[in-house]
């Protein structure tokens, strides 16, 4: 079975896990298949119309999928898969925060 | 949950955030958490990669910078916790545009920086549900 790297931000909910053993003849059945494993993740990878998230990069042996065939991508129980977010934002102040402290 | 910053990396902080102003400075906060505690170690200070000439409302590290930051960390015993960026001439409150890209569990440290002095500094965490940011207690000794 392939396994899956997580990144440090991500394995607050794998446990604190950092490599997932995933099952899968492609990326998106490995991903899959670690989401299942761990539901909470889903909604940090994906976005509500099933797509992964623009900050959510997957690396397969060292290789971004984007550039390869992307969630077809294949892969065997030797693959090295890794999630990798890029960080992004910027200003432009809207009114959705939640002003609370947190305890 | 609080994030400790130590004065003289808030210094470092502020020296790379005003170097770049007036475009977005941004980089990683390297430490570690125990309990409801987060301890910032060291900062890794990062050039703005993003790509169109918007880096006075934008920053970007790539993921090829994340995982050297990742690597860094853990060879030195630490791990990534959160992230710094700046906010030229605009309060240091998260944006919409932070919160639809942000990663949980990360620490954001926002500063807000003006030409001639900085601003506040705020940190925030995105919610479990993903729709908000929650200030955190940031303390800087």
């Amino acid at each position: 079975m392939a396994n899956i790297r997580i990144p440090t931000p991500l394995r607050t909910f794998t446990n604190g896990d950092t490599d997932i053993t995933v099952k899968g003849n492609t990326v998106g059945e490995a991903l899959l298949d670690l989401t299942s494993q761990y539901v909470e993740l889903k909604q940090h990878l994906y976005n509500e119309d099933g797509k992964l998230r623009a900050f959510v990069n997957i690396f397969l042996d060292g290789d971004d999928v984007r550039h390869l065939n992307g969630e077809n991508t294949a892969i065997n129980a030797e693959s090295s898969l890794r999630i990798v977010p890029s960080v992004a934002g910027g200003l432009i102040y809207s009114h959705t925060v939640n002003m609370s402290k947190m305890q | 949950m609080a994030l400790n910053l130590p004065e003289n990396l808030y210094n470092q902080v502020i020296v790379h955030l005003t170097s770049a102003y007036p475009h977005e400075g941004a980089g990683f906060l390297v430490g570690k958490e125990l309990d409801d505690q987060r301890s910032v170690c060291m900062i890794l200070a990062l050039d703005n990669e993003w790509e169109t000439n918007e880096t006075h409302k934008r920053y970007k590290i790539t993921p090829n910078a994340f995982l050297e930051a990742e690597n860094t960390a853990e060879k030195h015993g630490l791990g990534l916790i959160g992230v710094f960026h700046s906010h030229p001439d605009h309060p240091a409150r998260p944006s919409e545009y932070d919160r639809k890209l942000a990663l949980p569990w990360f620490s954001y440290l926002i500063i807000s920086i003006y030409k001639n002095r900085v601003g506040h500094a705020t940190s925030w965490l995105l919610s479990d549900n993903r729709d908000h940011f929650i200030e955190e207690l940031l303390n800087i000794e």
